[in-house]
């Protein structure tokens, strides 16, 4: 037997598709995926109106959605993280229901405890065979980790497969199984790898980025959790990265040896598991080619699932972000009580969401925001942020060109931090000098309709994100 | 100062601010701006105190801004209106 349909619209059929059916899609394809457009394409051509997608991130490529809005084809958006005309679309007002903005963690946890089913989960499969194993590790458009689309495949009622490599039965080395796969549907092409991932990450060139990767990595060494065993994430962005390269010459100069890395994967964090800085790599998405060649072939890169890296209890016994020592983070605004938006930019324009951002703060024993003090005019301290994706109390530094500052919540990492000769400074001082380098912006307008909900891990509606002015 | 003839001054770089000043018989200045909403009164402020400190009193201006300093805005405009005043190209 197997599981083989022809094409898109018969597998979306044969799933029972039917208007206001919730359909799910995965991030891993990033701005190269194919998939959820050609999905709902085919589901138009069927002719069903009033369709949930639940989709781990929107990308730019994801534009055709709009037209698709428009015409009542799909008339509720679920995601964690949305940049591109969608998300100008959303904050124009196109939808009547907001869009639901989740967490990395949050959103498997939704989808595990049954309070949000999923009807059809749609996997974009780098490489399946006949039945529906399914791996990200192979094909011309593989991605490595599938760690988003574990929950979808588990728990969605039905699961299509869609992939452009098939291989012979049976995959061994499948990261989703068959037995959680009803539909497998062959395609010319499910992305174009130039968007999947990049052939390289770079650090940064620019002299700002460099001193705060400086201080950043200064500011690890002076932690209590510099230490054996320490497990460490940080994001692609090019300040980021350098402290990843700094820190890994400072943990060989001291011979620290860390337990893991975790997060969304790039060749840095592979070369510091290489060099011995750390003894895994826990990985739900890979961010470069050295990244998906790593977890192909080192067994100490390990592929893990969004609730096994960031869910929160109760959907979970545990998972990774309890554990992890350090987490790098990035910022659009913050407010005098560390409060961080990473949904809006400085027009009111959704153009991003927590993904792990929320999650990794929450379990995070240091949780560091790097972030220039400002960006053009824009200070990035304000008296409120327009959006609220990562609540305050779980932010514990902010590293910026001109400074430190340390939540005084932590008090515990004021005393050690004084002890270093890194320039300390409250938050206050910090919106201080930015505006008198800037001046102080007026409040941004914003129109009364709600058009994105910012759903906290625990389920909490925490911020609303309003319809442009 | 007169304005006689068309100039420029500045660049659509981030931080900067691209001004275009040409001849006309009143002061009308036009604001495009990604932090219009924050920084848009302050930036016509500036403007005009410039103008007007350089004794110009006809001026078509149009700022196409993208997050310049005070400081920049007004080395931009000091800039364009001295080449807006003078007969001869010393660009």
């Amino acid at each position: 037997m197997d599981k083989l349909v022809n094409n898109l619209k018969e597998a979306l059929k044969a799933a029972g598709i039917k208007d206001g059916a919730t359909l799910s899609f995965h991030h891993h394809m990033r701005n190269g995926d194919y998939v959820l457009n050609m999905t709902l394409a085919a589901a138009a051509e069927l002719g069903v109106k009033d369709l949930t997608v639940n989709a781990s991130a929107i990308f730019p490529v994801h534009a055709p959605l709009i037209d698709l809005i428009k015409q009542g084809v799909v008339t509720s958006l679920e995601c964690n993280y949305m940049s591109g005309p969608v998300g100008e679309a959303i904050s124009q007002g196109i939808l009547d229901k907001p869009v639901i903005f989740r967490t990395h963690g949050g959103r498997p946890a939704d989808i595990a405890s049954g309070q949000f089913p999923i009807d059809i989960a749609v996997i974009a499969a780098p490489a399946a065979d006949k039945m529906g194993n399914i791996s990200g590790k192979f094909g011309p458009s593989q991605c490595g980790s599938l760690g988003y689309a574990f929950a979808d495949a588990e728990f969605a009622d039905q699961v299509i497969a869609v992939t452009d490599h098939l291989m012979p039965y049976p995959l061994v080395e499948y990261s989703i199984p068959e037995t959680q796969v009803n539909y497998v549907v062959q395609v010319d092409k499910i992305g174009d790898p130039k968007g999947i991932v990049s052939g390289t990450t770079k650090i940064t060139r620019d002299p700002i980025g460099l001193l705060m990767a400086q201080y950043a990595t200064q500011v690890i060494e002076a932690s209590p959790y510099y230490q054996d065993g320490m497990s460490f994430q940080t994001g692609a962005g090019g300040a980021s990265l350098a402290t990843a390269a700094f820190l890994k010459d400072r943990m060989l100069e001291r011979g620290i040896k860390g337990s893991y890395g975790m997060g969304g994967i790039t060749s840095y964090l592979v070369d510091m598991l290489e060099a011995g800085c750390f003894e895994s790599l826990v990985d739900v998405q890979c961010f470069d080619l050295g990244a998906v060649e790593s977890i192909r072939t080192n067994p100490k890169h390990r592929e893990v699932s969004a609730l096994h890296y960031a869910a929160p209890r109760p959907a979970v016994a545990s998972s990774l972000v309890d554990n992890l020592d350090f987490v790098i983070l990035g910022a659009t605004e913050m407010d005098k009580n560390f409060n961080v938006n990473v949904h809006t930019n400085s027009q009111g324009v959704i153009m991003g969401g927590s993904g792990g951002h929320s999650d990794t703060a929450a379990g995070a024993k240091l949780a560091m925001i790097i972030a220039p003090l400002t960006r053009a005019r824009m200070p990035l301290i304000l008296d409120q942020v327009t959006c609220l994706s990562t609540p305050g109390e779980t932010i514990d530094i902010l590293v910026t060109q001109y400074g430190i500052a340390v939540n005084p919540r932590r008090e515990d990492l004021i005393q050690a931090l004084s002890a270093s000769k890194l320039p300390l400074r409250s938050i206050e001082d910090l919106q201080k000098t930015a505006e008198d380098l800037v001046g102080k912006p007026k409040p941004l307008p914003h129109g009364d309709k709600v058009v994105g909900q910012v759903r906290y891990r625990t389920g909490e509606i925490i911020s609303e994100i309003y319809q442009l002015n | 100062m007169q304005i006689i003839r068309q100039a420029m001054a500045g660049t659509l770089e981030s931080s900067d601010v691209l001004v275009e000043i040409s001849p006309a018989d009143r002061i009308c200045i036009e604001l495009e701006s990604p932090v219009k909403a924050q920084f848009g009164d302050s930036i016509l402020a500036t403007a005009k105190e410039v103008l007007e400190a350089q004794g110009v009193q006809g001026a078509q201006v149009r700022l196409q801004d993208q997050g310049a300093l005070d400081c920049t805005l007004r080395a931009r405009l000091e800039t364009c209106i001295a080449r807006a005043s003078q007969e001869e190209d010393h660009a």
